[in-house]
C-alpha cells in the first residue's frame, strides 16, 4: 500500500471516529478508556463514601464505653461492610481508573488492547458493588470480618444469607478484577507508542503491571475459597468442616495467599501514582528510576511468600512462622529503596509545595509510619501479643491511608485538572490536605496504645474504667476531623466545575505525554501518534537531552478506530490495530452474570441456569465478527 | 511538519501469535490454571492433615478413567490436526477435524457423568468427596466450556471465515483445549494416581 502523506491532521475526521454515540446506547455501549476510566474513578469514591460512613458509625458507636446505638449484629454488619468496601470496592477500583484513564494518554495510545473488556470490567465492578450492598436491603450484610473466618462463618453457626451475599459478591467481583488485569498486562506489551521503551515508561505502569501480575496468580485463591464456602454453607460440603476431614485453617490459607498479595495489588499502583507525581513538583527527573521500577516487581513477588504472618497465632510450627518472618521483614527492602529514591528526588530538587505535593510528603511521612509497626508485627512473638486488637488496625490504616489513600488525593489534585479542564482550589486544597492529614494520625495513632492496653478489634462497644475511654474519643474526633476533610474535597471538586480556573494542556509544567494534549482530551487521545524519544517527552529541551520526542509530527492513522501494535521491549511498531467499535455486549453479559449471582444467591437454580445461558449467549453475541467497513476491507492482505 | 496518513507498509491487525488476542488468552489460562493450583493445594492440604485412610473410601478406580484420559488426549490430537489444516487452507480438514474433537469431548463428559453415578460417595458425604466433585466438576465445566467455544468456532468455520493467515479464534480456542486436556492430566495424576504410589 502506498504512504500518503497529509498536510493537516485530520481531527474531524478522528473525532466522528472516535467519539462515543450521544443517548442512552452511547452510556451503556461506550468503550472509551477516558469515560470508563472517569466512571471508575466516580463510582470508587461513592463506595468511598458509603464505607466512610459506616467507618462513621463505629466511630460514633466507640467514642464512649457502654453505648449502643448499634447492636452487635448490627455494629458486625457495619464493620465487615466498611472492610469489603474499603478492599474490595474502593482502594482497587480507584486505582484501576486512574490507570484505565491515565494509561494510553501516557503511553501515546489511542485506547487499551482490549477496550470492550475494559467496560465489561467497570460493569461488573458496579453491579457486584451494587449485589454486595443490596445486602442491607433485606437487613442480611454481610457479618463475619473481611476476611470471614470459618467455623463462624459455616451455615451451621451463621444461617442467613449475609456470607452468601459475601461469598458470591467477592467471586464476583474478582471477575472484574482479573478481565482488567489481563487488559493491563496486554496493553502494557504491545499498545505503548513507537519508542517508548520499557526504560521509558511511567512508574505507574509498573505499578499496575505488578499488581496486574500480582491479580492474575492470586485472585484465584479467593475465587477458590469463595467456591468452597458457597459449596459448604449451600450443599453441605466438608470442606472447613473437621468432623468429615475437613480443616479450618484451609480457609485461612486460601484467604491469605490471597489476602497479601492483594495488600500490594492496592498499594503498587498507587506508589507508582506517587512516584509519577514527585518529579513534577520536586521540578527534576525521578531518582534511581530502574531502582524504583525493580522494587515494584521485587515486592509483588515477595507479597507471594509472606501470607502466613497473618496466621502466627493459629499454632503453626515454629519453623514455618520464623520462616514468613524473615520474609515479610525483607518486604522492607524494596519499600525502603523507594522511599529513599523519593527521597533523594526532593532532596536534589527544588520542591514547589502545591496541593498534590502536600499528599505526597503526607503520603511518605505515613508510609514510613505504617512501614515500621509493619516490621513490629512481622516479629512472631510481639505478633502474639498484639494480633486481633487495636494496634493491627492502626497498623494497616496507616498502611492502606498512607499508601493508597493520599496517592489517591494527591492524584485527584493532579490529574482531576485533565480530566475536567479545570483546576482545584489551592487554597481549599491546604485545608483538605491539613484536615485529613492530622484527622488521619489523630485517628490512628493513638489506636496503636488502645491496642497496647489490650482492646480488641471488632468489639461493638466496651466496659467503662478500663481505661480505653479518652483514646477512643480522641480516635474518634480524628475520624470526624478526616471525614470533614473529605467533604471539603468533595464541594471543592463540584465548586472547580463551575468556577474552576480553566487548566491549560500542562498545568504544573509535567513531563509525561498525557500533559502534552488538551485538557479534557479529545477522544481520540492523540491526533498523532507520537514517537518518544526518552522518559520524560516534555521536558527533553531543559534536560539537554540529545534526541526529541515527535509530537504532532509522525503517522495519524485514520481509517476507522487504528492505533499501533508494537513490540514488547523496544516498542517498534510491527502492526496497525483495528480497534473495536462501541459495543452492548459487555454491559448485557455483566447484567446477565448479575442474574446467575441472584440465582446462586437465593437458591433459584432455574435462575442461575437462565442467566449462565444468557451469558454464554452474551459471550458468542460479543464474539461473533461484525462485518468490516468497506475502508477497512480495501485494507485486508490479499488472500494467496 | 510532516504528518503521514498510513506510515509504513504495516499490517492492519494480523492474526499472529503476537496479537493482543492471543496473549490475553494466554493470560486468562494463567489465571484458570492457577485457580486449578489452589484447588488441588487443598486437596494435597487436606490430604496431609488427614486422620484416617485416604481416600476414605478406597482408592478411586480407573476403569473408566484411564480410557477418559486417553479420549481426552487423543482429542487434543484432533484439535492439533484441525488447526494444522486450517494452515494449509484446507476448510474441510478443519471443519472434520473440529467436529471429532466435539464428539470426544461429549464422550469424555458422557463417561465422566457415568463414573459420577457410580460413586460410592457424595460431595456432602466427606471432604474428600467435596475435593474430588469439585475438582472434577470444576474440569468438567471447563470441558463444557471448551465445547462451547468449539461449536462458536465451528460455526465460524462453516461460515467460512477463517482463512491460512487469519484464524486467531480458532488458534485460542485450540490453546484452550490443549490447556483443558493438561489440566485434566494433572488432576487424573494427582486425584487417580497419587494415592496408588503412598
Amino acid at each position: 500500500m502506498a504512504i500518503t502523506t497529509t498536510p493537516t491532521a485530520p481531527v474531524e475526521r478522528l473525532a466522528r471516529t472516535w467519539e462515543t454515540a450521544p443517548g442512552l446506547y452511547g452510556i451503556l455501549a461506550t468503550v472509551d478508556h477516558k469515560k470508563i476510566g472517569k466512571r471508575y474513578i466516580v463510582t470508587a469514591l461513592v463506595f468511598f463514601l458509603a464505607g466512610g460512613i459506616e467507618a462513621a458509625f463505629m466511630r460514633t458507636q466507640l467514642i464512649h464505653s457502654n453505648l449502643h446505638l448499634l447492636d452487635a449484629e448490627e455494629y458486625n454488619q457495619i464493620f465487615t461492610m466498611h472492610g469489603v468496601t474499603m478492599l474490595f470496592l474502593f482502594a482497587s477500583p480507584i486505582l484501576s481508573g486512574f490507570s484505565n484513564y491515565l494509561w494510553p494518554l501516557m503511553i501515546g495510545a489511542r485506547d487499551m488492547a482490549f477496550p470492550r473488556v475494559n467496560a465489561l470490567s467497570y460493569w461488573t465492578f458496579l453491579l457486584a458493588g451494587i449485589f454486595i450492598y443490596t445486602s442491607f436491603l433485606i437487613g442480611q450484610a454481610p457479618d463475619g470480618g473481611w476476611f470471614a473466618y470459618v467455623p463462624m462463618t459455616e451455615r451451621t453457626y451463621s444461617p442467613g444469607l449475609n456470607i452468601d451475599f459475601y461469598a458470591l459478591g467477592l467471586i464476583f467481583i474478582t471477575i472484574s478484577t482479573t478481565v482488567g488485569a489481563v487488559n493491563f498486562v496486554v496493553t502494557f506489551f504491545k499498545m505503548r507508542a513507537p519508542g517508548m521503551s520499557l526504560n521509558r515508561v511511567p512508574i505507574i505502569m509498573w505499578g499496575t503491571l505488578s499488581a496486574s501480575v500480582a491479580i492474575i496468580f492470586a485472585l484465584p485463591a479467593l475465587s477458590a475459597a469463595c467456591v468452597m464456602l458457597y459449596f459448604d454453607r449451600r450443599f453441605g460440603m466438608h470442606f472447613f468442616d473437621p468432623a468429615e476431614g475437613g480443616h479450618p485453617l484451609l480457609w485461612q490459607h486460601l484467604f491469605w495467599m490471597f489476602g497479601h498479595p492483594w495488600v500490594y495489588i492496592i498499594v503498587l499502583p498507587a506508589i507508582g501514582l506517587a512516584s509519577d507525581m514527585i518529579p513534577t513538583f520536586a521540578r527534576r527527573p525521578l531518582a534511581g528510576y530502574t531502582f524504583v521500577a525493580l522494587s515494584t516487581i521485587t515486592t509483588a513477588i515477595l507479597g507471594f511468600g509472606v501470607w502466613v504472618h497473618h496466621m502466627f497465632a493459629t499454632g503453626l510450627p515454629m519453623l514455618a512462622t520464623t520462616f514468613f518472618s524473615a520474609a515479610s521483614m525483607m518486604i522492607a527492602i524494596p519499600s525502603g529503596v523507594s522511599i529513599f529514591a523519593w527521597i533523594a528526588t526532593i532532596w536534589h530538587g527544588r520542591p514547589v509545595f502545591r496541593t498534590p505535593f502536600l499528599f505526597l510528603i503526607g503520603f511518605i511521612v505515613l508510609f514510613v509510619i505504617g512501614g515500621v509497626s509493619g516490621v513490629m508485627t512481622a516479629a512472631v512473638p510481639f505478633d502474639w501479643q498484639l494480633t486481633d486488637n487495636y494496634f493491627v488496625v492502626a497498623h494497616l490504616h496507616y498502611v492502606l491511608i498512607g499508601i493508597n489513600v493520599f496517592p489517591v488525593f494527591a492524584a485527584l489534585y493532579y490529574w482531576l485538572p485533565k480530566m475536567t479542564g479545570r483546576m482545584l482550589s489551592e487554597r481549599y486544597g491546604r485545608w483538605v490536605f491539613w484536615l485529613m492529614f492530622i484527622g488521619a494520625n489523630l485517628a490512628f495513632f493513638p489506636m496503636h496504645i488502645s491496642g497496647m492496653l489490650g482492646m480488641p478489634r471488632r468489639i461493638y462497644t466496651y466496659q467503662s474504667g478500663l481505661g480505653w475511654d479518652t483514646i477512643n474519643l480522641i480516635t474518634s474526633i480524628g475520624a470526624y476531623v478526616f471525614a470533614l476533610g473529605v467533604l471539603l474535597f468533595l464541594l471543592d471538586f463540584f465548586r472547580s466545575l463551575v468556577v474552576g480556573p480553566e487548566a491549560g494542556d500542562n498545568p504544573w509544567d509535567a513531563p509525561t505525554l498525557e500533559w502534552s494534549v488538551s485538557s479534557p482530551p479529545p477522544p481520540y487521545n492523540f491526533a498523532v501518534i507520537p514517537t518518544v524519544r526518552s522518559r520524560h517527552p516534555l521536558w527533553e529541551d531543559r534536560l539537554g537531552e540529545a534526541h526529541h520526542t515527535l509530537l504532532g509530527t509522525g503517522p495519524v492513522l485514520d481509517r476507522g478506530r487504528e492505533t499501533f501494535g508494537t513490540s514488547a521491549l523496544d516498542s517498534d511498531a510491527y502492526e496497525i490495530l483495528q480497534m473495536p467499535e462501541d459495543s452492548i455486549w459487555p454491559v448485557m453479559l455483566a447484567a446477565m452474570m448479575t442474574v446467575t449471582f441472584y440465582g446462586l444467591l437465593f437458591g433459584v437454580w432455574w435462575l442461575a441456569i437462565l442467566g449462565l445461558v444468557l451469558v454464554i449467549l452474551s459471550l458468542a453475541g460479543w464474539c461473533w465478527p461484525t462485518p468490516l467497513r468497506e475502508e477497512e476491507l480495501d485494507l485486508l492482505p490479499e488472500e494467496g | 511538519m510532516t504528518l503521514v496518513a498510513r506510515p509504513y507498509d504495516l499490517p492492519i491487525s494480523p492474526q499472529d501469535l503476537r496479537s493482543p488476542g492471543r496473549l490475553g488468552m494466554m493470560l486468562l489460562i494463567a489465571t484458570e490454571a492457577s485457580f486449578f493450583v489452589y484447588l488441588l493445594f487443598s486437596y494435597f492440604y487436606l490430604a496431609s492433615m488427614a486422620r484416617g485412610s485416604w481416600p476414605p473410601d478406597g482408592n478411586p478406580a480407573l476403569r473408566l478413567s484411564l480410557p477418559n484420559t486417553i479420549i481426552l488426549i487423543v482429542s487434543s490430537g484432533t484439535m492439533w490436526w484441525a488447526e494444522a489444516g486450517i494452515k494449509r487452507g484446507q476448510q474441510g480438514r478443519l471443519r472434520l477435524g473440529l467436529l471429532v474433537t466435539l464428539l470426544l469431548g461429549l464422550l469424555f463428559l458422557a463417561l465422566q457423568g457415568l463414573e459420577y453415578s457410580h460413586q460410592k460417595f457424595t460431595p456432602a458425604t466427606h471432604a474428600y468427596g467435596s475435593l474430588f466433585f469439585t475438582i472434577t466438576g470444576f474440569h468438567g465445566a471447563h470441558v463444557a466450556a471448551g465445547l462451547l467455544m468449539n461449536i462458536f468456532v465451528q460455526a465460524r468455520a462453516w461460515a467460512g471465515h477463517f482463512t491460512a493467515t487469519r484464524h486467531l479464534a480458532l488458534s485460542n480456542v485450540a490453546l484452550y483445549w490443549h490447556f483443558v486436556d493438561i489440566v485434566w492430566i494433572i488432576v487424573f495424576l494427582s486425584l487417580y494416581i497419587s494415592p496408588r504410589l503412598g
